[in-house]
C-alpha cells in the first residue's frame, strides 16, 4: 500500500505503524516509551502526529497504517503538543544533567534540547523520593522517572519476571517493585534489563557510576562470554583506561537473544577484565615461587620444558587441555599445536565433563551430536520437556524464553529431582529418583507405544531398529517405573500422552542428563522419543541439549577432543589423516588419544609428565578433586595460559598471561550451532597476549611455524579443512552469525538439522535399546544421602570470572540446598554449617533449607573452594562410551558442623 | 500473623463465585480486606498471588489504583468525602473542615484511636444531593457541618452508621 508522509509518498505493508514506516525511510519521529524489542503501548504521547481525517493527534508507534494514509509529522500542532509533554515531565524532573549517569544516552535531554525546553525555577516541583540503591546492581531514582513503562514491560514480555508495577495512580503513577520494597528484597534476578531500556538517568547501572560519560565510552558489539546461549552484546568501554563501563543487550539479532536481554552475569559480570588480579606478565616458578619474567624467557623456557619432557618420554607423555572459554581460532590451534607440533593424540577440553554424552549419544542416534533445532523456534514449540536443566538459573536468557513460550499456551513437562523455578510454569513435573532417567523415559515410551501414539510414517521412512526397541521397553510398564522412579504411573502415562499427542514438542536438556555413569544412554533413550513420534527436522520440535559454555559447542567442532579432527572427522579415518598431514605438511598422531579425566589418572600413574593447559580449571571442576591436585603436582612440566592464578595453575611451572575475550577478534559457536563474531574492544590489558599468539610463539619454537595476521586468517584455513564450516567467514558472520553445517560460500546455514534426512552415511535415524541401570553409587546407611549438584544463577563455574566481577558482591559464598524435614532431623538452622563426607572426601557446606530438594538428597551449588564438592564426586567409573564422570548422584554422610 | 489457611479458604470462595477469571483477584481483595477490617495486609496479599498465580507486582498494582483497597491498618470507620465540583460548590469545603478539625487527622490519615479513617473520593454520581461523603459502604447526602458532626458523635459513642 502507499502512505504519504509530510506529502510525500511511501511504500507500507499491512500491519505496519507509522513509526515502523517513518523509521524505514529516514524521518525522524521522537520517542521515549518505544523500544524496536517490546510491544508498542504509546504511554509517552510524544510520538504524536496528525493524521488527515482523524480529530485528535495520533501515537505514530501505536497507529496501524492504511492505503492513502495522510501523516504530518511536523506541523505547529504537532510541535505544540510535543511541547507541552515535555514541559509536564521537565518540570518534575531534576535538572541534574551534569552528574547523571545517562548524560549523553538520555533521550529527555536530547528532546528538551531539540525543542528548547525550559523550566522557570519556581514552576519545579520535584517529587523528593528517595533512591533505592540497596543492592550492587542497579540504582533506582524514580524522580527522574518519566512513566514510559519500559521497565516494567522489558521485566515482563522478555524477563518474564514481572518485578515491576505501574503503582498508584494519575499523576503519581510510578513503577515499582511490589509492596514498594527494594529491589534487593524482590524476586529480581538483576538480569538488568530495566537500566538498559530506561530512556532517562531513573535506572541505571550502579557499578558504571562515576566510570566513564557516555562519550567517552566506545562501544563494541560482541557475544557473551558465560553460557552457552551466546548473547549478543554491546560493550561500552573506556579504551584509554581499558575498562569495561557497561553493558547492553544488542539489537543485532533478535533470533538469539530478543534484541536486547542479557541475565545478570551478561550485564554485571564483565568487569572480572578490570579485576586487579589479572595477570599481566609472564611468570614462572622459582623456588616455589612465581616470579615475573619477559616474554621471551617465559616462551623458551615453556618451549624446552615441553620439548626436554617429550625427548625423555616420548610424545605421548605430553596432555593438551583446550578451552571451551576460547574462541574457534584458538581451539583450532590449540589442537593444531598437540597434533603437529607436539605430536601428541592428548587433546581434550571441559567438554568432557559437560556434553560429551551428548556428542556420542545424539551422533549415534542422529549422525550428529548437535543441538537439532534453534533458540528461537521453542516459541513455536506446542509442549516441551525440560529434564536435568535448571533453565532459567544456568541458560537464563533462554529459560525466559521458555517461561513466554508457556505464556503463549505451550504445555510444560518438567521431570527433575528439584523443583526448579520452571516447575511453577509446568503442567506436569515429574520427580524423579536421582539417576533413574532411562527407566522414565522408556517408561514414557512404552505408553506412547502402548497407547499406540507413534509417528508410523516417521519410523518407517526415517529410523531402523525400532522394532527392537518395541521388545525392549515391553518390560518398562508405568508400574514398573514407577517402582524405579518414585514417580506415580497416572503422571507417567499422562505426560506421555501429552508430549505424543502435540503436532510438536520439543525436549530441552541439560548436564542434569549427561553427568551420569550412564550419560550416552540418557541421551539414547530421549532420541528414541523424540525420533518415535516424529519431532524431529521441524520447527518447535527436536531435541535440544544446552551447552553450558559461551564456545564449548566449537572447541568441540575445531576438535579439541582426542578422537576427532575440526567437525567431528575421525582421526581413525586414513583419509582424514592425509588430508590433514597434506595440509599442515607434518605427521600427525593417527590414534585417539586420552580423556580429560584419563589425563589425570595418567598424570597419577606417571605415564603423563607434562600438561599444556589453557583457560581451565580442573583443580575445581574435575571429579574426586583431591587425586587432581595430586597429579598435577606430580607433573614434569606445567604449562598453563590464564588471564589469573587459579587453584590449577598454581602448580604450573610457567604462566603465560592471556588476554580476555573484549582484547581479541575470533569467534563463539553457541549451542544453537551459531558460529558468532567476538570482537575487540580494547588492547591487551599489561603485557597479555591472545592465546592464539601465545600458541604461536610456542610453535615457532618448539620448530613449526604457524603464522597468521589475525584470526580471520585462521578461520579461513579452518574453512578449508572442515566441511560443515566450509561456508563461515568473518565477513559473512558479521551481522548474524551462521549456523553449521554451513558447507559453502553460497550457503545459508542450518536453523534446523535432519529435515529430510539424517546426517549418518544411510541418512536413516537409530534407535538404541537402552536398558536402566543403578547409578554405580547409591545411599546406603553409612551414606544415606543422594548429592548432586549444578550451576547456580549468580556464579559461573569454578568463579574464575564471576567471582572477579561485580556480582560476588551480591553472592559469594557456596550454599548446600537441603530439605526442611532432614534440617531439622540433623538439626541444623539456616545458614548452619554442615560436613558433608563421602567415600572421597570430606568438605564443609553451608545450608539452604528449602523444599526445592526432596528429603534425603542434597543439592550443592558448584565449584566454589571454599566446599570444594568435586572432592566427593567420583572419578570412576566413567561412561563407557563418553567418558563423561558420574557427577549427578554420589552417597553421602551429612552431619552438623 | 495472617492465617494462611483462612486467605486460601477466601481465594477458593471468590473463584466459585466470579464469572470471569478477570473478576477473580478483585473479588478476592475485597474478600480479605473484608475479613482483616478495611485493608489488606501484605502478608496476605503474597499469598493471594502465590495461590493465583499471578505476580505480586500485579498485585500491588490493584491495591493501590484502586482506592477502595488499602494495604494500610484503616479506621473501623472510612469516611469518603467527595471532592469533585458540584460538592465543592454546595458547602464541601465546610464539611472537609469540620470533618479535619472533629477527627483531628488528615486526608490518608486514620485517628489515634483506630477509629475512624479520612479519604477522598470522586464524584459518587449524588450530585443532587450534594454535598456528600461515605462511611464504609452508606451514602450520607445533603450534610452540613452540624450534621457532619452529629454523625461523628453518634460513631464515636458506638452507634452504627445508620
Amino acid at each position: 500500500m502507499i502512505i504519504f508522509i509530510n506529502e510525500k509518498s511511501f511504500e507500507a505493508k499491512q500491519g505496519q505503524t507509522i513509526y515502523d514506516v517513518a523509521m524505514e525511510n529516514g524521518i525522524e519521529i521522537p520517542v521515549l516509551c518505544h523500544h524496536p524489542a517490546l510491544e508498542p503501548v504509546g504511554a509517552c504521547r510524544i510520538c504524536a502526529v496528525e493524521v488527515e481525517g482523524m480529530r485528535n493527534l495520533q501515537t505514530a508507534c501505536t497507529t496501524k497504517v492504511f492505503d492513502g494514509m495522510r501523516v504530518y509529522t511536523s506541523t505547529q500542532r504537532v510541535f505544540s503538543a510535543r511541547k507541552t509533554n515535555l514541559y509536564l515531565i521537565l518540570k518534575v524532573h531534576p535538572n541534574d544533567c551534569m552528574t547523571c549517569d545517562a548524560n549523553g544516552n538520555c533521550k529527555l535531554q536530547e528532546l528538551a534540547y531539540q525543542y528548547n525546553i525550559k523550566i522557570p525555577t519556581q514552576e519545579v516541583e520535584l517529587r523528593g523520593l528517595p533512591l533505592d540503591d540497596a543492592d550492587p546492581f542497579i540504582v533506582r531514582d524514580l524522580n527522574k522517572c518519566i512513566q514510559c513503562q519500559l521497565c516494567v514491560r522489558v521485566c515482563d514480555e522478555i524477563e518474564n519476571m514481572s518485578i515491576y508495577s505501574m503503582v498508584e495512580r494519575g499523576y503519581e503513577t510510578l513503577p515499582q517493585p511490589a509492596f514498594g520494597m527494594p529491589l534487593k528484597e524482590s524476586e529480581c534476578v538483576f538480569c538488568g534489563q530495566c537500566a538498559t531500556v530506561c530512556p532517562v538517568g531513573a535506572i541505571v547501572e550502579k557499578p558504571a557510576i562515576g566510570k566513564a560519560r557516555w562519550w567517552e565510552t566506545d562501544k563494541t558489539t560482541t557475544t557473551c562470554p558465560y553460557c552457552g546461549v551466546g548473547c549478543q552484546i554491546d560493550v561500552f568501554v573506556d579504551k584509554e583506561k581499558k575498562e569495561v563501563v557497561r553493558v547492553y543487550g544488542s539489537a543485532i539479532n533478535p533470533d538469539v537473544n530478543d534484541g536486547i536481554a542479557t541475565c545478570v552475569k551478561g550485564k554485571f559480570g564483565l568487569d572480572f577484565v578490570n579485576d586487579p588480579a589479572r595477570l599481566k606478565e609472564p611468570v614462572v616458578k622459582r623456588n616455589g615461587e612465581f616470579v615475573k619474567v619477559s616474554w621471551q624467557e617465559a616462551l623458551d623456557y615453556a618451549a624446552n620444558g615441553l620439548k626436554s619432557v617429550i625427548e625423555k618420554y616420548g610424545s605421548e607423555s605430553v596432555g593438551v587441555l583446550s578451552s571451551a572459554k576460547c574462541t574457534n581460532e584458538e581451539n583450532y590451534l590449540m589442537q593444531k599445536f598437540a597434533r603437529a607440533v607436539l605430536k601428541t593424540p592428548n587433546v581434550d577440553h571441559c567438554a568432557r565433563l559437560c556434553h560429551a554424552s551428548t556428542v556420542a549419544g545424539l551422533a549415534r542416534a542422529f549422525g550428529s551430536g548437535a543441538m537439532t533445532n534453534n533458540l528461537k523456534d521453542i516459541l513455536q514449540a506446542q509442549v516441551i520437556l525440560v529434564t536435568g536443566s535448571n533453565t532459567t538459573e544456568a541458560h537464563p536468557v533462554y529459560g525466559s524464553r521458555i517461561k513466554k513460550a508457556v505464556r503463549k499456551g505451550a504445555k510444560l513437562i518438567v521431570a527433575d529431582p528439584r523443583k526448579i523455578e520452571l516447575v511453577n510454569y509446568a503442567t506436569l513435573w515429574l520427580r524423579q529418583r536421582p539417576g533413574t532417567d532411562v527407566a522414565l523415559f522408556n517408561g514414557l515410551l512404552h505408553v506412547i507405544i502402548k497407547e499406540d501414539l507413534v509417528n508410523k510414517e516417521f519410523i518407517s521412512n526415517r529410523t531402523t531398529g525400532f522394532e527392537e526397541l518395541k521388545r525392549a521397553v515391553e518390560k518398562y510398564t508405568p508400574e514398573y517405573v514407577e517402582k524405579i522412579t518414585n514417580v506415580p504411573k497416572e503422571k507417567i502415562i499422562e505426560a506421555a500422552r501429552l508430549y505424543a499427542k502435540a503436532q510438536r514438542a520439543a525436549i530441552v536438556y541439560s548436564m542434569g542428563i549427561t553427568q551420569h555413569e550412564h550419560g550416552t544412554d540418557n541421551v539414547l533413550a530421549i532420541a528414541n522419543l523424540a525420533m518415535a513420534t516424529g519431532n524431529l527436522g521441524k520447527e518447535g520440535a527436536g531435541v535440544n541439549p544446552l551447552r553450558g559454555q559461551n564456545n564449548v559447542q566449537g572447541a568441540c567442532d575445531m576438535g579439541a577432543l582426542p578422537d576427532v579432527l575440526t567437525g567431528y572427522q575421525k582421526v581413525t579415518s586414513p583419509e582424514v589423516i592425509e588430508k590433514f598431514e597434506k595440509a599442515w605438511q607434518t605427521k600427525i598422531p593417527a590414534k585417539v588419544g586420552l580423556t580429560v579425566v584419563e589425563m589425570i589418572h595418567a598424570a597419577l600413574e606417571g605415564r603423563i609428565k607434562a600438561l599444556v593447559v589453557m583457560g581451565e580449571n580442573p583443580r575445581l571442576s574435575d571429579p574426586d578433586a583431591s587425586l587432581v591436585d595430586e597429579a598435577l603436582s606430580k607433573l614434569d612440566f606445567f604449562v598453563s595460559m590464564d588471564m589469573f592464578l587459579n587453584e590449577t595453575n598454581k602448580h604450573a611451572h610457567v604462566v603465560l598471561p592471556a588476554a580476555s575475550f573484549l582484547e581479541k577478534d575470533g569467534t563463539f559457536t553457541n549451542t544453537e550451532r551459531r558460529v558468532q563474531l567476538v570482537r575487540k574492544a580494547f588492547e591487551p590489558v599489561g603485557e597479555s597476549k591472545p592465546d592464539w599468539q601465545i600458541i604461536m610463539e610456542l610453535s615457532k619454537r618448539l620448530g613449526y611455524e604457524m603464522n597468521y595476521d589475525s584470526p580471520s586468517q585462521i578461520m579461513e584455513e579452518i574453512r578449508s579443512l572442515t566441511p560443515i564450516y566450509g561456508g563461515i567467514t568473518h565477513e559473512r558472520i558479521k551481522i548474524k552469525g551462521l549456523q553449521w553445517p554451513c558447507r559453502t560460500l553460497e550457503d545459508e546455514g542450518t536453523p534446523i538439522l535432519h529435515t529430510s534426512k539424517f546426517t549418518g552415511p544411510d541418512g536413516l535415524g537409530k534407535f538404541h535399546v537402552v536398558e536402566y541401570r543403578e547409578p554405580p553409587e547409591l545411599p546406603d546407611e553409612e551414606y544415606p544421602f543422594y548429592l548432586t549438584t549444578g550451576r547456580i544463577l549468580f556464579h559461573f563455574h569454578t568463579g574464575t570470572m564471576t567471582r572477579r566481577s561485580t556480582i560476588s558482591k551480591y553472592l559469594n559464598t557456596p550454599y548446600v540446598e537441603m530439605n526442611p524435614v532432614d534440617a531439622q532431623e540433623l538439626g541444623v538452622k539456616d545458614k548452619g554449617e554442615i560436613y558433608i563426607t563421602s567415600r572421597r572426601g570430606k568438605v564443609k557446606g553451608i545450608v539452604k533449607i528449602t523444599e526445592k530438594v526432596p528429603p534425603r538428597t542434597i543439592f550443592s551449588s558448584f565449584h566454589f573452594y571454599e566446599t570444594p564438592i568435586n572432592e566427593l564426586t567420583l572419578a570412576e567409573p566413567l561412561d563407557p562410551i563418553a567418558k563423561i564422570p558420574n557427577f549427578k548422584v554420589t552417597a553421602v554422610r551429612v552431619e552438623k558442623a | 500473623m495472617v492465617d494462611r489457611e483462612k486467605v486460601s479458604a477466601l481465594v477458593e470462595k471468590a473463584k466459585l463465585e466470579s464469572l470471569e477469571e478477570k473478576d477473580i483477584l478483585i473479588n478476592t481483595l475485597h474478600k480479605i480486606q473484608d475479613y482483616f477490617g478495611n485493608y489488606v495486609p501484605v502478608e496476605a496479599a503474597e499469598i493471594v498471588a502465590e495461590e493465583l498465580g499471578v505476580p505480586k507486582s500485579k498485585v500491588y498494582e490493584v491495591l493501590t489504583f484502586y482506592t477502595m483497597f488499602s494495604i494500610k491498618p484503616r479506621g473501623k470507620y472510612v469516611i469518603r468525602v467527595c471532592v469533585n465540583l458540584p460538592c465543592h460548590v454546595t458547602g464541601g469545603r465546610e464539611i472537609v473542615q469540620i470533618l479535619q478539625e472533629s477527627l483531628g487527622v488528615n486526608f490518608g490519615e486514620t485517628t489515634k484511636d483506630g477509629l475512624f479513617t479520612l479519604e477522598t473520593t470522586s464524584c459518587l454520581g449524588l450530585c443532587g444531593v450534594s454535598p456528600v461523603i461515605m462511611i464504609n459502604d452508606q451514602y450520607y447526602g445533603d450534610l452540613t457541618p452540624r450534621k457532619v458532626k452529629e454523625l461523628i458523635e453518634n460513631l464515636r459513642k458506638g452507634g452504627d452508621e445508620r
